[in-house]
């Protein structure tokens, strides 16, 4: 029983940062309709980075955390310039968009791997202090779990009163409604579209440094196995709905801590989340608080 | 002829490949024909791979019976899964082809049958390059006859406008299934003759990004003929052994290139390689006036 509740809480913690990812992934799709199959390649970049910049510079996380994500960030600006926008006034923009981002993907891996190497490596020693602290008689919690969750918590927080309060954040909501009426009312729409891009990829650059911090390991092909499993949580959320993305992330590291405490075995752990990603698209395929329309895309 | 058996010695296996990988590329196009995203053709060459080595370690089949039964499971789990999935549109479909593609993995990894993570060995070697070459002839001519028949022209018009095409009296469902089935069929016979040339079959064979290379042939080939996909699949499995000709190592130069050339077709070139050649031929026939890729 312990067990499971210890299981449970560590589920949370890691659907915490399955769902930071997932919202980026979902915040490109809601508002162009575009899977953006690079995602996971800034992910890794954006660990990299924050652990270079923690390496190279010495400087605590505190401040390679923001510094790495503003340069997830920018890494998004250039997938969009480069893969997005010229491809956009194409009559088949969502199939080339996606071909596209998977030949970035490939670019950005090779990258990676050319900057820092094949090997798996993590942040230096110190880079955080950990507290552990013990509720009940078995369930342990880290002072890095907190933050983390903390971390997402705020981000999304901050993302969600900025699309829904702020003058750009309005302007986006509003590119992803309509984006022709968007550009009549005189918004900006490849600017705004652009932007987007440097949110959705700073989100994900924060959501490889808090996986990297997490699991103490970072490599060049880190993002292959959350690709996958972001696929699954933006599907399960809903396409485009930001909070159904936190809400898929949270289930989807649930399920898998769950399929490995009955099972006994992390044989099915993947297994589980993919038959109920396929049960999800069949049944309800605008996913648990998505629009329907989206199913046409 | 000596030159031939040296040159055969050297490059006969990269020969081979790049057979089977055309064949898997076609086997996709296919179902690209009528505007259907599968991811799961990997996973089809992973089934009739992994039951045609069974079939043959196991039960002692003639070669030319399991490659049949690769084949024949293929479709099969086509027809059940294309059913229910085949109503889905765009990414939704990719994405439910995606995640049968890793449930067929996880089963590989899992069953004890298939030999779990280090895959079903003991496969006797028996693939020549002719039976190669002869299927993917045929599945070329099949594809160049397809492009003219009554069922080409139904899926045609279902990836142009599925609504329109139902109007038209196209039996929409049993045509998507039709194609696709005959692709994963394609693609089961490619996994069986695959199996039975490497000497194994591991679950990594027909991962994720397997069925990424398969997508990726085509688009840097082109769609629209026959001979895209094939020059896509000849073109990117020769290009490591390309590259260390011209003295670049493995690693993440290879690979950049690999993503470049993906990256320049689709800007450049929508309708890929095969569209240059269209372009160059002198008394050259209007390309299709759509601009769809797919």
């Amino acid at each position: 029983m312990n067990l499971l509740a210890q299981q449970l809480v560590n589920g949370l913690f890691i659907g915490s940062v399955y769902g930071l990812f997932a919202v980026g992934y979902t915040l490109v799709f809601g508002v162009l309709d575009i899977l953006n199959l690079a995602h996971a390649a800034v992910f890794t970049l954006g660990g990299l980075s924050a652990l270079w910049l923690a390496q190279t510079f010495g400087l605590s996380i505190w401040l390679a955390f923001p510094a790495a994500t503003v340069l997830a960030g920018l890494l998004g600006l250039l997938l969009n310039a480069v893969a997005f926008a010229p491809l956009r006034q194409r009559a088949d923009s969502h199939f080339s968009g996606l071909i596209s981002s998977i030949a970035m993907a490939i670019v950005f891996e090779a990258m990676a791997l050319g900057l820092f190497g094949a090997r798996s490596v993590r942040f230096p020693v110190g880079t955080v202090k950990v507290h552990i602290w013990h509720i009940g008689q078995s369930v342990t919690i880290t002072s890095l779990q907190v933050s983390i969750v903390a971390v997402v918590a705020l981000l999304m927080v901050v993302l969600t009163l900025f699309l829904k309060r702020s003058r750009t954040g309005k302007a986006i909501r509003a590119v992803a409604e309509n984006d022709r009426a968007a550009m009549l009312l005189g918004i900006d729409v490849r600017g705004i579209i652009a932007f987007t891009f440097f949110i959705s990829s700073a989100l994900g650059g924060a959501a490889g440094i808090l996986y990297g911090l997490y699991f103490d390991s970072l490599a060049p092909d880190m993002g292959r196995s959350i690709e996958l499993k972001g696929l699954a949580v933006i599907i399960l959320g809903g396409m485009g709905s930001i909070p159904g993305a936190i809400l898929g992330g949270l289930a989807f590291g649930l399920s898998e801590v769950l399929t490995v405490a009955v099972t006994g075995t992390s044989n099915l752990r993947d297994a589980v989340a993919f038959m109920v990603l396929f049960a999800i698209l069949l049944l309800r395929p605008s996913g648990l608080l998505g629009r329907a329309r989206m199913r046409e895309a | 002829m000596e030159q031939i058996t040296q040159f055969y010695a050297i490059y006969g296996s990269l020969i081979n490949f790049i057979g089977i990988n055309a064949l898997l590329a076609l086997s996709l196009n296919v179902t690209l024909a009528a505007g259907m995203l599968s991811m799961g053709n990997a996973a089809f060459a992973g089934l009739g791979g992994y039951t045609a080595g069974i079939l043959t370690v196991h039960f002692k089949v003639p070669f030319i019976v399991a490659l049949g039964g690769g084949a024949l499971m293929a479709g099969i789990v086509a027809v059940v899964l294309g059913l229910p999935v085949l109503r889905l549109k765009g990414v939704f479909l990719a994405i439910a082809t995606l995640a049968f593609g890793e449930v067929v993995r996880i089963a590989a990894v899992n069953l004890t049958v298939t030999g779990g993570a280090e895959g079903l060995t003991g496969i006797p070697n028996v693939t020549k390059p002719w039976m190669i070459f002869l299927t993917l002839g045929l599945a070329a001519y099949f594809l160049a006859v397809l492009r003219r028949s009554q069922l080409g022209w139904g899926l045609v018009s279902i990836r142009d406008d599925e609504t329109a095409a139902a109007c038209m009296g196209i039996p929409i469902t049993y045509y998507k299934l039709l194609a696709f089935t005959i692709g994963a069929m394609m693609a089961g016979l490619a996994g069986a003759m695959y199996a039975h040339l490497s000497y194994l079959i591991t679950p990594r064979d027909f991962g994720f990004f397997i069925a990424v290379d398969l997508l990726i042939y085509n688009i840097v080939g082109g769609t629209r003929v026959w001979y895209g996909p094939v020059m896509g699949a000849a073109l990117l499995t020769a290009l490591p052994e390309i590259l260390r000709g011209i003295g670049v190592a493995a690693g993440p130069i290879r690979m950049g290139v690999n993503g470049l050339i993906l990256l320049l077709v689709i800007l450049f070139l929508p309708n890929g390689l095969a569209s240059l050649m269209i372009r160059l031929r002198p008394t050259a026939q209007a390309p299709e006036a759509s601009d769809h890729t797919v």
